[in-house]
């Protein structure tokens, strides 16, 4: 679960990715020198890609090098891809896609000539052209290098008992390493030896030095494929411009809200309350027995008005997340709740309050979906804190299958934790259970001091 | 009958005095802040505290912190907390201990008078004032396979009005029926909820944690 959070300034936060096999470390170096070869077999269609790109780049005078460049581009996009996918899986190395974000594509031929002009000043799509060129000689040296130097060793075993003369023969290479290999190898017992010494140091060597040249070649693939600080910071820009966007319209609307039931609520008791007043003044000496039950409605409707302040005020902030935080919070939420909620709270000291704010309204909102939609009997709520975040999550036991998007409101929740960077992790498997974790990097408040 | 007040907001604070004066209660201490509170309860040992919840300086639940302290320092300390709010979580701290002579009540139970008087006295002698929202909250969100779901929904009226702190004869009048048929259900309640037979009040409270636990 937790490997698959993705901190806050990438584009997608909430990838459904596969959580990998933990490898042991026999089966790393079984694996990586395969892994390198496979990479290196992918310069292939990228090169026949580089190709296309090269061709489209050179027509770029032309109306029609305008036409087809964004789709050359994306298709070159597209191929690196799958290298920053296996870099991913494979390697050390974490790459995140580069490329500046796009706006929203215009139609018409204006559109199409700001996309060209966009993907052109992108300096990703360079950089993804560079790689096509270059990665092929890179490859060789770094990622392939193991499974190559297996391969050889391979090839010196086939030569050693037989075949060195063949070869010779028929005008292939007359040497292996060092060693002369034009006679038949078998009848030179000092040639076969150092022959199928070097094949072996070639397969030890391939084998024990996989990962590490998977991993350098993982750095040149962040290097060359990963954003650049412009890009990166492109990317943070976009991202806080969505959130805070997301924020403005989430506070826009709470005030609406809360405006609205202040009108309809308290704020129309009052006036009504202010009208029977008035009547009870003019009842008092006419009519008083009138006048004491208009007097007994109207301290109904006082009574009423605050109750409606306080569930108002309940849900703007409630009191026991002011008193005492979020862990008592949520612990006062789950008793409030229909569900047996447990709730297991290790939290040195309180977060800061606007992330604790947001935090109980996530916690309050999937503790509803799960009454509401899940099915479940039981909710275990945990809180911690870990390296500078906080993090909560929530399983159920109901019947599972909920996905970000099937109206369980999980997105609502992932744009207002992403105001804080917050990100939101589902895994809810069709016959569950349901865990929705969330991580809110925060800093904690000093240990509050007992009032005492 | 000496009493502790605290509340922050002069003006209720006043009108707490008063109301409690007019009905022959001695004020020993009118405090507005949450460590003088602790003080007061402690110098004076009164017959029962009116303490509000959030208090100076901290404006969280100091109040309440303040009369968690005393009553672990005085066990059975009969302390009244009034709150603009209710909350199960506090409810079920105050309750905690199970030694009694606790209330809880929203601030509004104050223009009540006469009613707001009555629990205070209950509390002083060693019952329990749990204010009605504290228990429609309960039975709202009491949906569970419990002990409690094996009482029969007269007996769980009943006992929603014992947690409130009322007497058989006051359940009796409210339900409309004889006194009789009232200590009858508490007696299955009791049987029902597994209590052991000891003292009646001691048992209310009982009943009551054990409908806050579920």
């Amino acid at each position: 679960m937790d490997g698959n959070l993705v901190s806050g300034g990438s584009v997608s936060v909430t990838r459904a990715e596969e959580t990998p096999m933990e490898e042991t470390r026999l089966q790393r170096h079984i694996r990586a020198p395969w892994r390198g070869l496979a990479l290196w077999l992918l310069g292939i269609p990228a090169t026949l890609v580089g190709l296309w790109f090269l061709t489209v780049v050179s027509m770029i005078t032309s109306f029609v090098g305008v036409l087809l460049f964004p789709s050359a581009a994306m298709l070159l996009r597209t191929q690196l891809d799958a290298y920053r996918i296996r870099i991913n899986r494979w390697t050390d190395a974490k790459i995140q896609r580069p490329y500046l974000p796009e706006g929203e594509i215009e139609p018409g031929l204006n559109g199409m000539f700001k996309r060209f002009i966009a993907l052109i000043k992108d300096p990703a799509t360079w950089r993804d052209y560079l790689w096509v060129v270059v990665d092929p000689c890179v490859t060789v040296f770094t990622a392939a290098l193991p499974g190559l130097l297996i391969l050889y060793g391979l090839w010196g075993y086939t030569l050693a008992p037989f075949t060195g003369g063949l070869i010779g023969h028929y005008g292939g290479s007359d040497w292996y390493a060092y060693i002369p290999i034009v006679d038949s190898l078998s009848l030179d017992a000092g040639r076969f030896v150092s022959t199928f010494t070097i094949a072996t140091v070639c397969i030890v060597v391939g084998y024990l030095i996989g990962p590490k040249m998977l991993n350098v070649y993982g750095q040149w693939g962040r290097f060359i494929l990963g954003p650049t600080r412009k890009s990166e910071l492109a990317l943070r820009v976009q991202h806080l411009t969505e959130t805070r966007s997301d924020a403005v319209d989430a506070s826009a609307a709470e005030l609406r809200r809360i405006e609205r039931d202040l009108h309809d609520g308290a704020q129309a008791r009052l006036v009504a309350m202010g009208m029977s007043l008035g009547a009870i003044e003019h009842l008092l000496d006419k009519d008083p027995e009138k006048a004491r039950t208009l007097l007994a409605e109207t301290r109904e409707s006082s009574a009423k008005a605050l109750h409606e302040l306080r569930d108002l005020v309940r849900g703007i902030h409630p009191p026991v997340l002011a008193d005492r935080g979020i862990a008592d919070a949520v612990k006062a939420l789950g008793l409030d709740h229909p569900l047996r909620v447990e709730v297991d709270a290790d939290l040195p000291a309180r977060p800061e309050p606007p992330v604790e704010s947001a935090a109980y309204f996530a916690v309050s909102e999937l503790l509803t979906n799960a009454a509401k939609h899940s099915g479940a009997s039981r909710v275990w709520i945990d809180l911690r804190y870990e390296s500078g975040m906080l993090r909560i999550t929530v399983t159920d036991d109901g019947r599972g299958g909920a996905t970000m998007t099937n109206g369980t409101g999980l997105r609502g929740i992932e744009r207002r934790i992403g105001t804080f960077d917050g990100v939101l992790a589902l895994s809810s498997p069709v016959g569950g259970p349901t865990i929705v974790t969330m991580e809110l990097p925060c800093a904690l408040s000093s240990p509050k001091t007992s009032p005492s | 009958m000496r009493v502790v007040i605290a509340e922050d907001l002069a003006l209720l604070r006043a009108g707490l005095v008063s109301l409690l004066e007019t009905h022959d209660f001695e004020i020993a201490a009118a405090v507005d802040n949450g460590p003088s509170l602790l003080k007061a309860l402690l110098d004076h040992r009164p017959d029962v505290a009116v303490v509000d919840v959030r208090l100076p300086p901290s404006f969280t639940d100091e109040g309440l912190q303040a009369a968690l302290e005393a009553r672990r320092r005085v066990p059975g300390m009969p302390i009244l907390v009034l709150s603009q709010y209710v909350e199960q979580l506090y409810a079920r701290e105050l309750l905690a201990d199970g030694s009694g002579g606790i209330g809880y009540l929203l601030k509004d139970r104050v223009f009540d008078a006469a009613q707001f008087v009555d629990a205070v006295r209950r509390v002083a002698a060693g019952g329990t004032a749990m204010d009605p929202e504290v228990i429609s909250r309960l039975v709202a969100s009491n949906t569970r396979d419990t002990p409690l779901s094996r009482l029969t929904p007269r007996e769980t009226e009943v006992l929603e009005l014992m947690a409130q702190g009322r007497s058989n004869a006051a359940i009796a009048e409210r339900l409309v029926v004889t006194e009789r048929a009232v200590t009858k259900h508490t007696a299955n309640i009791f049987t029902k909820l597994d209590l052991p037979v000891t003292g009646d009040d001691n048992r209310r409270v009982l009943a009551v944690l054990a409908y806050l636990n579920r």
